[in-house]
C-alpha cells in the first residue's frame, strides 16, 4: 500500500514520475502544465538521480527525449497545445524508429495561442497520429488525478511492451484540480537496458543503429506493415474502458477524460427524472474501445457524445455504432466546460422532445 | 625517380631482400591501414566529396583511442544521413538539425560514454541552429563534427547559411544576393563566443597534411571530452563536387582558393592551458 495525499494533478504526475524509476525528463514550461518541470527540479535529481532539464523548445525537448530514449532509459516529457504541436516531428521519428517514452499532454483551449483554459481539442492530434506518416500513440485519458498517478506507470509499462510511444491526454482542470490519491511505492530505476538501446557497441556483437530512414520503398512498407501489425495488436490486447449502468440503458452519455465524470453526474441526474441511461468512458482512446458502443448500440435510442471541442471523439463513436443508433453531440469550447444540467438539458432537448437546434 | 621499383628501394635500404609475401605484413611495417571501426562496403558518396575523409578520420581516431565501445553518434539529415551504414559504433539518426538535441539526451543519460554529432552546415547552422547554439551554451559535453561544404549536398545544391556571397546554386542562380539572401554564417565563432564551450577549431580535408590535422583535432576534441571540458566542435571546410558542378580538383582548388579564405583554418577557441 502506497502513501494517501491530497496533490494537484500536475503534482501527481510527476511524483509518479518519479516513483516510478523514471530516468529522465526534458521539458519546456507551458500554462498549464509548468508544476511539472517545477517539480521534478525540485525533487527528482535529489531522490533518485534522475535527469531533469529544461530544453529551449518543445522541439529539442522531445528530440532529447529521442536521445534517451535510443540509449534505452525510462523517459518523459509533458507539455500543453501549442508544445505538443511542436512535438509532432520529434513524435513521428519516435513512433518509426519504436521507441518507448511517456508524454503528457495537459490540453488547453486552442486553435493558435488560445486559452490557458482547459480542453479537449487535441484528441484528433492525439489518437491520429499527429505528425506525419501513418503511425499511432497509445493514448491514456485519466478522468481523475488518481489516473494521472496510475497512469504513468502503466504509460510506462505499455511503452516497453510494445517499443511505442505512450500520451496521456489530459486536460488543464485534472492538471490543476487536487484530489486525494494513492500513490505507489518507489521503484527502482533500471539498471539493465534492452538489447536494441544504443549504449556503446557490445562487444563481439554488431553495433546498435536507430533509425527511421528506409530508403527503399520495399523496405518502408515493410516497416509501415510492421507498424500496423504492432497497432492491432495493441487494439487486441489493451482497450479499456470503464462502462455505468448500461444493462438496462436506452440512452448512453458518452465522453473522456474529465468530461466522463461529468457525464455520470449527468446520468444520475436523468436516471432520478426516470430516464434510462448509462455511461460509456473510454479510457483507451487509442485503441479506441470499438466494440463496446457497437455491442450496445441496437439496445439504444441513441447516444449522446459530450466533449470539450467542436465533435471528434463522436466520429469514432458513430464509426463504432455503423449506424446502429443515432450519435449526437454536445459540446463547449474554448476552455468552457459543460455542466451536468447542461448535459442533461441538451439530452432532453435532443432526444426527448427532438428538438435539433 | 619514377623508374624505380620496390626492388630498388629495398635494395638501397637493406641488404636483406624483402618477401613480400610475409614481411609486409608485419606490424612493424604496417604504414596504413583501414580504420576497423570503419565498416568496409562502398560509401554512397560522390567521388572525390570530403565526407568520406571526415569518416575515416574520425574512425581512426576512435580506433586509435580504443574507444569504439563507448562511443555513440548521432547521424543527421544530410548526405551523411547513413553514416551509421559506415561507422561501426552505436549511433542514432537524428531529425533534420536536432542531433546536438539527440546527442544532450544521450549524453546526460550516460555522461561517462563519449558522445559526437556529425552534421552539415544546413543541418547545424539553419533549421539545427537553436539546438545547436543551445546545446553549446549548456556545455554538452560532445563532440560536433561540422561538415562545412557551403551548400546543400542532399537536396541537390540549394543555398546553404555557409555559402559564400556571390556563390552560384539553385536557389541563388545568380549568385548569393548578401542584401537579400543573408549573409554566411560564420557559426563556429559565434559559438566560440559561449562560456560553455571549450573548443572549437576549423580544418579541411583537401590535402594530406590537412588531413592529418583534422584528424589530430577529432582526437583532441574527443581527449577534452574525456576530461569533461564541455562543448567541443570541429569545423570541417570541405567540397561538394557534384552540387558545385566540379571535377574533385577543382572542387579542391574551390576549397582552397575561395572557401578557405573566408573560413580560415586553424583554431577558433581552445581550452584555458591546452
Ligand atoms: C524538416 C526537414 N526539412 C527539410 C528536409 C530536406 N533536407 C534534407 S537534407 C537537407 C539539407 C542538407 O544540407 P547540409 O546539412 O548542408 O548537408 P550536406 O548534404 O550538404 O552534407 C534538407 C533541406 C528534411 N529532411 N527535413
Ligand atoms: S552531393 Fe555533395 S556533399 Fe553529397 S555526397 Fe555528393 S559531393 Fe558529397
Ligand atoms: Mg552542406
Amino acid at each position: 500500500m502506497g502513501d494517501l495525499k491530497l496533490m494537484k494533478g500536475n503534482e501527481a504526475l510527476s511524483e509518479a514520475m518519479i516513483r516510478a524509476g523514471c530516468d529522465a525528463y526534458f521539458g519546456y514550461p507551458i500554462t498549464p502544465q509548468s508544476e511539472v518541470l517545477e517539480y521534478l527540479a525540485r525533487e527528482a535529481s535529489q531522490r533518485t538521480g534522475m535527469v531533469v532539464l529544461q530544453a529551449e523548445s518543445e522541439v529539442a525537448a522531445i528530440n532529447m527525449i529521442y536521445g534517451a530514449a535510443g540509449a534505452g532509459r525510462r523517459v518523459m516529457t509533458t507539455s500543453s497545445s501549442p508544445g505538443i504541436s511542436l512535438m509532432q516531428e520529434g513524435l513521428s521519428y519516435i513512433a518509426s524508429a519504436e521507441l518507448p517514452c511517456l508524454l503528457a499532454n495537459v490540453v488547453r483551449g486552442g486553435p493558435g495561442l488560445g486559452t490557458i483554459q482547459p480542453s479537449q481539442a487535441d484528441y484528433f492530434q492525439s489518437v491520429k497520429g499527429g505528425g506525419h506518416g501513418d503511425y499511432k500513440l497509445i493514448v491514456l485519458a485519466p478522468s481523475s488525478v488518481q489516473e494521472m498517478v496510475d497512469f504513468v506507470k502503466l504509460g510506462f509499462e505499455l511503452g516497453e511492451k510494445y517499443r511505442n510511444p505512450v500520451m496521456i491526454l489530459t486536460d488543464g482542470a485534472i492538471g490543476q484540480m487536487m484530489e486525494k490519491v494513492v500513490l505507489f511505492e518507489q521503484m527502482p530505476r533500471k539498471t539493465e537496458f534492452p538489447d536494441w538501446a544504443t549504449t556503446g557497441k557490445k562487444p563481439g556483437k554488431d553495433r546498435n543503429y536507430i533509425t527511421s530512414l528506409h530508403i527503399q520503398s520495399e523496405k518502408m512498407e515493410e516497416i509501415n506493415l510492421r507498424l500496423q501489425a504492432k497497432y492491432k495488436e495493441i487494439e487486441k490486447n489493451e482497450i479499456r474502458y470503464q462502462a455505468v449502468n448500461l444493462d438496462d440503458a436506452e440512452y448512453v452519455f458518452t465522453g473522456f477524460g474529465l468530461v466522463a465524470r461529468i457525464c455520470i453526474k449527468a446520468m444520475e441526474m436523468a436516471r432520478a427524472k426516470g430516464y434510462k441511461v448509462g455511461v460509456i468512458r473510454p479510457i483507451t482512446v487509442f485503441p479506441f474501445p470499438t466494440q463496446v458502443y457497437a455491442d450496445i448500440a441496437p439496445q439504444l435510442k441513441g447516444i449522446l457524445d459530450v466533449e470539450m471541442n467542436a465533435g471528434q471523439m463522436v466520429e469514432d463513436v458513430r464509426l463504432s455504432v455503423n449506424g446502429a443508433t443515432k450519435v449526437e453531440f454536445y459540446g463547449r469550447m474554448g476552455g468552457m466546460i459543460p455542466s451536468p444540467e447542461e448535459i442533461l438539458e441538451n439530452f432532453e432537448r435532443i432526444y426527448i422532445k427532438g428538438e435539433t437546434k | 625517380m619514377s623508374e624505380r621499383t620496390y626492388v630498388d628501394i629495398e635494395a638501397e635500404l637493406t641488404d636483406q631482400p624483402i618477401n613480400f609475401d610475409e614481411d609486409i605484413c608485419l606490424a612493424e611495417n604496417v604504414v596504413y591501414v583501414k580504420p576497423q571501426t570503419l565498416i568496409d562496403i562502398p560509401m554512397h558518396y560522390c567521388p572525390g566529396c570530403g565526407h568520406s575523409t571526415a569518416h575515416k578520420i574520425l574512425m581512426e581516431v576512435v580506433d586509435e583511442m580504443g574507444i569504439q565501445e563507448e562511443i555513440i553518434g548521432v547521424a543527421p539529415v544530410g548526405c551523411s544521413v547513413f553514416a551509421y551504414h559506415y561507422m561501426n559504433v552505436d549511433m542514432q539518426e537524428a531529425a533534420h538539425g536536432r542531433a546536438c538535441a539527440v546527442a544532450t539526451g544521450i549524453k546526460r543519460i550516460m555522461p561517462e560514454k563519449y558522445v559526437f554529432t556529425y552534421q552539415g552546415d544546413g543541418d547545424l547552422a539553419a533549421i539545427g541552429t537553436a539546438e545547436t547554439v543551445h546545446a553549446a551554451n549548456r556545455g554538452e559535453n560532445i563532440l560536433v563534427v561540422f561538415i562545412n561544404n557551403g551548400i546543400y549536398g542532399m537536396t541537390s545544391g540549394q543555398m546553404a547559411p555557409t555559402t559564400l556571397p556571390g556563390m552560384v546554386t539553385t536557389t541563388s542562380p545568380y549568385g548569393r544576393d548578401v542584401k537579400t539572401q543573408g549573409h554566411p554564417l560564420y557559426i563556429s565563432n559565434l559559438l566560440a563566443n559561449l562560456p560553455g564551450v571549450a573548443y572549437v577549431s576549423r580544418h579541411s580535408v583537401h590535402t594530406p597534411n590537412n588531413v592529418r590535422k583534422a584528424k589530430k583535432s577529432l582526437a583532441k576534441a574527443l581527449e577534452y571530452q574525456k576530461q569533461g571540458l564541455g562543448f567541443c566542435l570541429v569545423e570541417i571546410v570541405t567540397n561538394c563536387p557534384s552540387n558545385w558542378k566540379m571535377t574533385p580538383k577543382q572542387s579542391n582548388q574551390f576549397v582552397e582558393e575561395k572557401m578557405i579564405p573566408f573560413y580560415p583554418l586553424g583554431d577558433i577557441k581552445v581550452p584555458e592551458g591546452k
